[in-house]
């Protein structure tokens, strides 16, 4: 079974046209993948219907890097199943 | 301009100027979905697009635009079915007229739902799907009173003049995706909308215009098949004015 990193990994390669060597937990989302408002909008979107979740606004602001995103759809999906 | 194999979407599509303009778009060769809420008025006009264009495909959303869980699932019902949307016109408008003593909270409030509001919604529904997309063309319906004001018509002229400087934004927003957004503001257009006017305002309006007579649906939705098209592709963030020389 893949795993949130991987499927997150996943979604943000098909977004941002990047290689997924880039796509490390401690690479910065916009400064490292170079991802402007809109793809970071995006990436939002996608995670919350990849994962069946919902991030408000003021969550995914504090998403800057691929482990922060990682993190904030970990606590959403053990939150949601709980 | 041809839109065959395109996808098409227009708000008040029941009569007048929406008709006229999904027609055109299943005339040219789009498929086009049908919003409104006068349910047998939209067949009309899908019967319309039908006869327009052998093949042609329109399909029916009967919906309130006012109503974002609406618009939005309008929307994506559209895109599972068209497996596209390239051009999408906020038509859907109202108009009551009342001098600002007399005019009332709900009537402001209406009119601000149905011509403003419901084009939010819209813009943010077609969005996602277009941004995919990379591509997309959006026509906000707006007025000249929406760059002039009209006594008698403050909160008409503020829905109208609001569509302006949404469509300024939204064009900034989403131009990096290859999404154009783009107004027209039809002045005196023969429809049921301005059968109402007092003829006053109609002569008055008519005395201003350059080439003398009323516009008619068609003159509005040849111009929206314009801005949605590729002989546009470098046009967004603009307002087309469409009232035969009244303002200028």
């Amino acid at each position: 079974m893949s795993t949130t990193f991987d499927k997150v990994k996943k979604i943000i390669v098909e977004q941002l046209g990047v290689d997924e060597s880039e796509v490390t937990p401690e690479a910065s989302i916009t400064d490292d993948l170079g991802a402007d408002s809109l793809d970071q909008v995006e990436l939002v979107m996608a995670f919350e219907t990849e994962f069946n979740i919902d991030i408000p606004d003021e969550e995914a602001e504090k998403i800057k890097t691929v482990g922060d995103a990682v993190k904030r759809v970990d606590e959403a999906t053990a939150s949601s199943s709980a | 301009m041809r839109f065959d194999g395109k996808g098409a979407l227009v708000t008040g599509a029941s009569r007048g100027i929406g008709r006229a303009i999904a027609v055109e778009f299943a005339k040219r060769g789009a498929d086009v979905a049908l919003l409104g809420r006068d349910v047998a008025a939209l067949e009309e006009t899908a019967g319309l697009c039908a006869a327009s264009r052998p093949g042609a495909v329109a399909h029916l959303f009967p919906c309130d635009v006012t109503d974002q869980a609406s618009v939005d699932e309008a929307v994506s019902e559209t895109v599972s079915r068209f497996g596209r949307l390239d051009c999408v016109v906020a038509n859907a408008g109202q108009s009551t007229d009342a001098l600002l003593l007399r005019l009332k909270a709900e009537t402001i409030d209406r009119l601000l739902d149905v011509n403003l509001k419901s084009a939010f919604y819209l813009c943010a529904a077609a969005a996602k799907p277009m941004m995919k997309q990379r591509s997309g063309a959006i026509v906000l319906v707006s007025s000249i009173v929406g760059m002039t004001g009209n006594a008698g018509q403050a909160a008409y002229a503020a829905s109208k003049a609001g569509l302006l400087g949404l469509c300024k934004s939204v064009a900034k927003e989403l131009g990096s995706r290859n999404i154009r957004v783009n107004a027209v503001a039809p002045g005196l257009i023969e429809t049921a909308m301005t059968e109402k006017m007092p003829d006053v305002a109609r002569e008055y309006l008519l005395k201003q215009a350059a080439l003398g007579r009323p516009g008619t649906p068609e003159d509005v939705s040849g111009a929206v098949a314009f801005l949605c098209s590729d002989a546009a592709g470098y046009i967004t963030g603009q307002t087309l004015v469409i009232d035969g020389g009244v303002v200028m």
